[in-house]
């Protein structure tokens, strides 16, 4: 067995109490304690996680938003303010999805990109592949240039020496990655980070700025405000302590994964992955396709029309919904994806994948062990900013 | 917390209680419930069932995960503890309080023969889950 990789914050989550796991070959706190008092803690105030084993990956270079274009599902050209995030999908030419990111827009010659850390590596193999070829096309832009004159042979050559992409592809395993969130998360930042609050009070929701060498972004992955802050690794552990000086507690890995379910976002891994296209995960709202821009998956996801789709489910006997569980519905077999205990509804409730017919409200019956027990359809979100959201 | 040595222990992490009647209540240990984390569900054996020793009778889950129970001894199912359906959080709190179910061992003997606290401690040791 390889040596588990840690993070610049281990000896803090030892120091703190947590029961540490194997996640993925990152060895990370899975709680400091009761994981649904963690989950409470961020619903109701605030918490911090570490999420170091996130990757940042930089896309610097001319090319960088020409490139953007073409290797993602969403489209970069939604982002025209600096420090504009979007969330998007990484096809395969099949439309499997490689990897879901977030992209910051910071100038139109640098993009960042965080991407998941089981994926990392097969994700900037990838773009680095891909960018090679992209390098060796003729730009679009350039090739459609109609030839006007005898000349324009030589021209166009011109033209195109200059629109040669420009990337540079480097990711940033150095810096560390620190997620407050809940309501009061953002003040607890600016109380724990000396001039953090100027900078950052009128960041709007899905945006980021730089503040020396960290970079804080207004994202999370709970439904809930805060902040996700990119430091370098030798610092985090002032922040993290900075943090807890201010009366911020830890939350593990466990709390994390039931606070994404509740607010309905998927895991890479369980909700999607490379035998599943975004349409089929419940994704259609990040795909691009209305746009003339081409971009790797397209096709297949055009010539493929979805035939299932993903919906929330609420368990309405006792037990526990999980993940690969069967759903039987009245137009077909489903699967749940991700399943949990949802601390605030009370109720056990999962992401499932089931036909593109079954209807929001539907009543469905999921085996479990050597029973059926009922659930109905949702809507999702299950909750967002400390609240359900689900009518049930 | 250390486990009680008026307690009979198995090596998948159940306790036993002898009961002044001559049953046994049945719960699962302080070690168990560290591991599985927040319990949420308790899942009710049959009353009146049959099991073998070390059959498979009922599941408790966690926030994290389902977790089987088995039979320490062979015997019949003779009561549940209805308060775990509302409060499965018990088990976390006062694991050696909450029992799951009693039994009615075919064998008393078979009882004695189950790890006492020192022997199942080792087991913990061992890190066998």
């Amino acid at each position: 067995m390889t040596a588990l990789k840690q993070t610049p914050l281990n000896a803090a989550h030892r120091a703190m109490g947590a029961r540490m796991v194997d996640f993925g070959g990152w060895e990370m706190p899975v709680n400091y304690g009761s994981q649904i008092d963690e989950h409470h803690q961020v619903r109701n105030d605030c918490g911090m996680f570490d999420v170091s084993h996130m990757r940042v990956v930089d896309i610097k270079g001319a090319g960088a938003r020409g490139f953007l274009r073409y290797l993602l599902a969403n489209n970069v050209d939604k982002l025209t303010q600096p420090g504009k995030a979007l969330y998007s999908c990484m096809l395969l030419d099949n439309g499997g999805v490689i990897d879901d990111l977030i992209v910051y827009f910071m100038s139109e010659t640098w993009f960042r990109i965080v991407v998941n850390a089981g994926t990392a590596d097969k994700d900037i193999a990838w773009m680095k592949q891909q960018a090679g070829e992209f390098n060796g096309h003729v730009p679009t832009a350039v090739a459609a240039a109609p030839l006007a004159s005898s000349t324009a042979g030589k021209q166009s050559q011109e033209v195109l020496d200059k629109a040669v992409p420009d990337l540079a592809i480097a990711d940033h395993p150095e810096l560390a990655m620190i997620a407050v969130q809940g309501p009061h998360a953002r003040e607890k930042v600016w109380a724990a980070l000396p001039g953090s609050q100027g900078l950052t009070e009128g960041l709007i929701p899905f945006s980021a700025v730089e503040m020396g060498t960290m970079f804080i972004a207004r994202t999370g992955y709970t439904g809930e405000d805060g902040f996700e802050i990119m430091i370098p690794a030798r610092a985090a552990p002032y922040l993290w302590a900075s943090l807890a000086e201010k009366g911020v507690k830890p939350i593990g890995l466990g709390a994390r994964d039931t606070l994404r379910l509740e607010a309905g976002m998927n895991l890479y891994g369980k909700d999607m992955d490379e035998s599943i296209n975004p349409l089929e995960a419940g994704l259609a709202w990040t795909v691009d396709l209305k746009s003339e821009r081409d971009f790797i998956g397209k096709a297949a996801l055009l010539a493929n029309p979805p035939t299932r789709k993903l919906v929330g489910l609420v368990l309405e006997d006792r037990g526990v919904l999980r993940g690969h569980q069967q759903v039987h519905t009245a137009l077909g077999a489903g699967e749940i994806t991700s399943g949990s205990f949802s601390p605030t509804l009370g109720k056990s409730i999962a992401l499932a994948r089931v036909p593109d017919a079954v209807k929001i409200g539907d009543n469905v019956q999921i085996e479990i062990r050597d029973k059926l027990l009922n659930a109905k359809t949702v809507k999702y979100p299950f909750a967002r900013n400390g609240k359900a959201v689900c009518n049930l | 917390m250390s486990n009680p040595e008026n307690l009979k222990y198995t090596s998948s992490h159940e306790w036993v209680k002898t009961e002044a009647d001559g049953t046994i209540s049945i719960g699962i240990t302080q070690h168990a419930q560290e591991l599985l984390g927040d319990m949420v569900f308790v899942e009710a054996p049959k009353l009146g069932r049959k099991l073998g020793a070390g059959e498979e009778c009922t599941v408790v889950e966690s926030v994290k995960a389902a977790s089987d129970v088995y039979a320490p001894v062979s015997g019949v199912v003779t009561a549940v503890n209805s308060d775990l359906e509302h409060t499965p959080e018990a088990i976390n709190s006062d694991p050696y309080g909450a029992w799951i179910f009693r039994m009615k061992p075919d064998n008393a003997a078979d009882i004695t023969a189950l790890l006492d606290a020192k022997a199942y401690q080792a087991v913990v040791d061992s890190g066998a889950h």
